[in-house]
């Protein structure tokens, strides 16, 4: 199992979800969060003053895929969260050691 | 037409100085109910305008303190005004400078007496919302760092050893009245005197910890045009009600009103798209305010013509203002008091000279008054009003530091006052 995090532009959420959704992935956990990279922040004017606003926000998705998914899933967000512009974010993936499900207890693949 | 609207603006500048002494005038009722509802009119601009329109502008985790701030100074200024406050403002004169003790208790002040056309009480709870939201105003210049003791405190004594007297030597029959001095609804009773003690306390309290180059921006723009909004619609009772009749004179003010409040806020945005490239939502209703206050000492004077000059100089000069205050005085009035009350207040005092003409669609100056006369007194009044109100303020922010200290722990400062002065928080996050 891999767990695929990955850092989006926030318009692109329903995106992601339906190519996630139709490369078979049943779920994810999704969240707003603050960030910069290239992007870096940007400025905001009140009154005449500038603002300095370092963090942009973005979305973090976490997906918990089983290995033979991985390829699928990674292109599917590479793909949906694109515009090709700066600050599209980022993905990463990393192993998982288990997984259960709650309400059954089945683990592993059978978990996901 | 014109002609038929400055009379009306000359008798209705006669009944505001008159407005004091209770009269053996019969009660109108049509001019009763209008300031009846020019009464809550003025309340809604503090609550919950000004409270919105400031709370918007400060960080997420200060916002409940703002809008704290301005609830119980409404609460404190209402039960002095009606112990004391009132009757220093408008009780029997001492000597044109302060008003007696007569009127302590709202004594005699029934529904009997009569104050002009209308009943006393009447005219004493209009003024009151007046005596509200003036120390209300100030609470732009300490945001996000003062001790909730010590805002009490100054608020309260600021009420009466500042407020209460000006208002007495140009409303309550004082020897500002006497020189002929023009203020039709406070452009120096509520703007000039808020808008100087509000800098000399940012200045003597110190800035926010980050000021100028890492403050935060407001959390909450859209807070801050509703609460504008609100002022904008309030403020038809505070210009339009200082008439204290419901007449051509109530209507023209609110004209005037308006029509200053919108050029003004076209005047701001134009200035901040050419110079920034996007005209902003906040500086447009700063705009707004900035028109707002600064043809309210004039909104009985002058005519639609005056309204749209002085918008246009309201917008331009109170912008250049903020900047001015913030880069040049480097004094963090936090939320611009000064900068758009108080310059605001001031230029729209002394315009009124000129801007009366009738030429202009004004009502034109008062018997026997040249115009250069009308500005030389307006100039005067402004002065001293200005020292008066900066020595004063001195001394009561100096005795509340002593007794409470001015300033938050660091520390709290950091984490905003709605948690460590009020135990809550105004957004789950």
């Amino acid at each position: 199992m891999k767990m695929v995090m990955a850092v989006i532009k926030p318009h692109k959420l329903d995106d992601v979800r339906e190519a996630l959704t139709s490369v078979g992935v049943a779920g994810l956990t999704a969240g707003e969060v603050k960030g910069f990279g290239r992007q870096r922040g940007h400025t905001e004017i009140y009154r005449g003053a500038e603002y300095i606003v370092s963090f942009v926000p973005k979305v973090k998705i976490e997906v918990v895929v089983a290995d033979n998914q991985v390829e699928a899933a990674l292109e599917a967000i590479q793909k949906s969260a694109q515009t090709g512009q700066i600050g599209d974010g980022k993905i990463f993936v990393y192993d998982v050691a288990s997984a259960v499900r709650i309400r059954t207890g089945e683990t592993g693949d059978q978990a996901l | 037409m014109v002609r038929a609207t400055s009379l009306a603006l000359t008798a209705g500048a006669v009944s505001l100085f008159a407005a004091a002494p209770a009269t053996a005038n019969e009660i109108n009722s049509g001019d009763t109910a209008w300031i009846i509802v020019a009464t809550a009119l003025v309340l809604f601009m503090t609550l919950p305008g000004l409270a919105l329109f400031y709370a918007g502008l400060v960080r997420a985790g200060s916002v409940l303190s703002v809008l704290m701030q301005c609830v119980m100074i409404a609460c404190v200024a209402s039960v002095l005004w009606m112990v004391i406050g009132y009757s220093l403002a408008f009780g029997d004169s001492v000597g044109g400078w302060i008003g007696g003790l007569n009127k302590m208790f709202f004594d005699g002040v029934g529904t009997d007496s009569v104050s002009g056309t209308i009943p006393e009480i009447t005219f004493a709870m209009f003024q009151m919302t007046f005596a509200i939201i003036t120390p209300a105003l100030i609470v732009g210049a300490y945001p996000e760092r003062m001790k909730f003791s010590a805002i009490l405190a100054f608020s309260a004594a600021w009420l009466l050893l500042v407020y209460a007297p000006v208002a007495h030597w140009i409303w309550g029959g004082g020897w500002m009245a006497e020189l002929g001095v023009r203020d039709f609804a406070g452009g120096i009773v509520v703007h000039a005197t808020a808008g100087v003690s509000a800098l000399l306390l940012a200045k003597m309290l110190g800035a926010r910890k980050d000021f100028p180059n890492h403050l935060r921006p407001p959390h909450n723009p859209g807070m801050t045009a509703t609460g504008a909004a609100m002022l904008w619609v309030g403020w038809f009772g505070f210009n339009g009600g200082s008439q204290l009749a419901a007449d051509g004179g109530a209507g023209m003010a609110i004209a005037v009103t308006h029509i200053s409040a919108a050029t003004a806020a076209i005047t701001w945005s134009a200035i901040e798209w050419m110079k920034f490239g996007k005209p902003s939502l906040v500086g447009a209703v700063t705009g707004v305010i900035a028109g707002l206050a600064t043809i309210t000492p004039a909104s009985g004077f002058v005519g639609p013509i005056g309204a749209l000059i002085i918008g246009v100089l309201a917008g331009g000069v109170c912008f250049y203002m903020v900047g001015i205050v913030k880069n040049q005085f480097k004094i963090d009035d936090s939320l611009d008091v000064f900068a758009v009350h108080g310059v605001g207040g001031i230029l729209g005092t002394l315009l009124l000279a000129p801007l009366a003409a009738t030429s202009l669609g004004g009502g034109g100056q008062a018997d026997g008054v040249s115009m250069m006369d009308q500005l030389g007194v307006q100039a005067l009044c402004v002065v001293v009003v200005i020292v008066w109100s900066l020595v004063v303020s001195y001394v009561i922010i100096k005795v509340t530091q002593g007794l409470f200290g001015l300033r938050v722990d660091p520390e709290d400062e950091n984490t905003g006052l709605d948690l460590p002065s009020h135990g809550e928080r105004g957004y789950e996050l």
